[in-house]
């Protein structure tokens, strides 16, 4: 196990094109730490940087106590697992776990015994006589993460490993992952783009963003109090829904913001953001409200007013689609089965907690 | 009117496509027809294309006019040596073209790729001054060595390594492979279609070679098989039954060779490196 720290870490290819913009991230020792971010984000750029498979154009990395900026992809301690599993294929399973060991020196024996101990706690044991072309999607992603197992590495990276999986699939190995995470205690590092792995399996989440890290934190931290407009739309499914508004007061710890449909609503704000670049009368903000905190209530029951579009039904909840008075967007709330039975063209108020509302300013920054 | 047009237009495409069978089959099968007759004229016009007599002489006739079995031994020597150094020297010029980044990397393929411009009968001399100067004139590594590099076969070589998903190369360099291990562990056994191909190619082409041998071997007991059955001519007068079983002696067994290999080499030219 290592801890891994990345310093002001900037790539530049070959081109002069820029992809990663100064990186300082900090990964505990046997922290499970998930890189998300839209396509093209850098992420992948990062990792496999982390992994020695791209240069770094400046900055420092550190795996363990030692700068591993000009050290060998092999030497670094860490191990693998690839989206398209990467596996040799005209090497049987269990040669492909035993590639990196025979190339390292080891003895026969110890390369038996720790391609068995893998395949055990992968349940893999019966297919190590096989091609990988033999073996099903999913088989073939527990040989590339028994591959990696073997080298008993002391930082794991998975690069979107579980893309090429169908959704069931999908969530039976990402249940696997955590259990493996919590039986070997190893520092692991993964990337995806799929918000919904990033909540459920990483203890920290990094949101990425054009080359940046747009925040870090834990997965509740990250979607109960996003930095900005990007994670807040990023993370959450349905996305959050975004609101237009205008600023009409702020006293102390609250601001009063009118809607586009003229409604009036008053949402708490963070004393210490509250700063004339940030928020002050008259300026255009963004209201923040996620599906599963909107109420829907009868015609006369609250302020803001909104008919009914779209309802798709998800067998335990619903969620209504709704268009706001003078709103191009859809705003999603999340409605219990049954709660009212609510059709397209059927007119409504809605209403949400002011403490469940989020406030960002025109630099869509949180307020 | 679609279903008929279809048929005829099948029908064209069956009829020109077995014109051109052959008109490739046909030199082989006239040559065989003149080999395993004993009677007719061969120069008969119109002439004769079912055999006559049919018998076994002429080729019995070859091989107690030359020595057969020494041609055939010199042939393996020459085409299995050219097979094995071309398929080595060429991947391992293809290797770093296809998948490692050097300055002056595209300059260096151009000049590979503009010797395909150059027909081989241009090399003969310069060649064979640098074999007299290196002293290998009269061996079979004279005969062998000007063959080994061959622009084609590094193209067809930097074409399969391109191939090779990235993913793997990176997967082998985590795993702790050496460029060395990457190119004959993990990428070489990746192309073996496209080595079968080269190899069934360069094969063919050694095995055929009749000029550059006759320029370098002067010693008749070390000519391969395509020097070595011109001897049929020069002491028999004109037994061109004999040259024609001599021939057929020739072309078989890389006729044997091409229908054991040919299931290699299709998949080859389809690019299966997956």
């Amino acid at each position: 196990m290592a801890q891994v720290k990345l310093s002001n870490i900037v790539k530049h290819f070959d081109d002069g094109n820029a992809v990663i913009h100064g990186i300082d991230l900090e990964i505990g020792d046997g922290e499970f730490v998930v890189f998300v971010g839209p396509s093209g984000c850098g992420k992948s750029t990062l990792l496999r940087m982390i992994a020695g498979l791209e240069s770094i154009t400046s900055g420092e990395l550190c795996i363990g106590a030692q700068r591993a900026n000009d050290i060998a992809p092999a030497q670094r301690g860490l191990a693998m697992v690839f989206q398209s599993y990467a596996l040799y294929p005209h090497m049987s399973v269990y040669e492909n776990m035993a590639f990196s060991l025979k190339l390292a020196g080891m003895k026969a024996s110890t390369i038996e015994a720790a391609v068995q101990q893998a395949a055990a706690v992968l349940q893999i044991g019966h297919l190590l006589k096989r091609k990988p072309k033999d073996l099903s999607g999913g088989q073939r992603q527990r040989v590339a993460i028994g591959r990696a197992i073997v080298r008993k590495p002391q930082v794991f990276l998975f690069d979107e490993p579980l893309s090429n999986l169908d959704a069931g699939l999908r969530v039976q190995m990402r249940l696997e992952l955590s259990r493996l995470h919590q039986e070997l205690g190893t520092t692991m590092i993964y990337v995806t783009h799929d918000q919904v792995e990033a909540m459920t399996l990483g203890q920290r989440i990094v949101v990425f963003n054009g080359g940046r890290i747009e925040q870090v934190g834990t997965p509740i931290e990250l979607y109960d109090h996003p930095a900005n407009l990007f994670v807040a739309g990023f993370l959450g499914a349905p996305k959050m829904n975004f609101l237009a508004a205008k600023v009409l007061a702020v006293d102390g710890g609250a601001a009063q913001l009118t809607l586009t449909d003229g409604s009036v609503v008053q949402v708490p704000v963070r004393a210490d953001t509250i700063r004339p670049d940030t928020i002050r009368p008259g300026e255009p903000v963004t209201l923040g409200i996620r599906a599963e905190h909107i109420g829907i209530g009868s015609v006369d029951q609250y302020t803001v007013r909104a008919t009914v579009s779209v309802v798709e039904f998800l067998g335990d909840s619903c969620i209504v689609y709704v268009r706001m008075e003078g709103m191009d967007e859809l705003i999603a709330v999340k409605q219990p089965v049954g709660q009212g039975a609510l059709k397209a063209g059927d007119r409504c108020t809605l209403h949400f907690k002011p403490e469940h509302c989020h406030l960002f300013a025109g630099n869509q920054s949180r307020v | 009117m679609n279903y008929s047009g279809t048929i005829l237009t099948r029908l064209g495409q069956y009829l020109i496509l077995t014109a051109l069978a052959l008109l490739c089959v046909f030199p082989f099968w006239w040559t065989f027809v003149t080999a395993i007759s004993t009677e007719g004229n061969i120069f008969a016009f119109p002439p004769t294309f079912w055999p006559q007599a049919p018998s076994l002489d002429n080729f019995i006739e070859v091989f107690s006019s030359i020595p057969m079995w020494q041609f055939y031994r010199n042939s393996l020597i020459i085409t299995v040596s050219t097979v094995f150094w071309k398929l080595l020297i060429c991947s391992l010029a293809a290797y770093p073209l296809a998948r490692m980044k050097f300055t002056g990397s595209k300059l260096v393929f151009g000049v590979i790729i503009a010797t395909m411009v150059l027909p081989s009968e241009v090399n003969f001399l310069t060649n064979f001054i640098t074999l007299t100067k290196l002293g290998l004139v009269n061996t079979y590594t004279g005969v062998i060595l000007p063959n080994v590099v061959n622009a084609v076969s590094i193209l067809l070589l930097k074409q399969a390594f391109e191939e090779v998903p990235q993913d793997l190369i990176d997967a082998a360099r985590v795993d702790g492979a050496s460029e060395w291990i990457i190119f004959w562990k993990v990428l070489l056994p990746l192309i073996t279609p496209w080595l079968a191909t080269v190899g069934i190619l360069s094969a063919v082409e050694a095995w055929n070679e009749y000029i550059w041998p006759s320029i370098v071997l002067s010693k008749p007991e070390s000519f391969p098989l395509s020097a070595g059955v011109l001897y049929l001519r020069g002491t028999y007068g004109s037994s061109t039954r004999v040259v024609a079983a001599g021939t057929i002696l020739t072309i078989v067994p890389v006729l044997i060779a091409f229908l054991f290999t040919q299931r290699f080499f299709m998949r080859g030219m389809d690019g299966a490196v997956k």
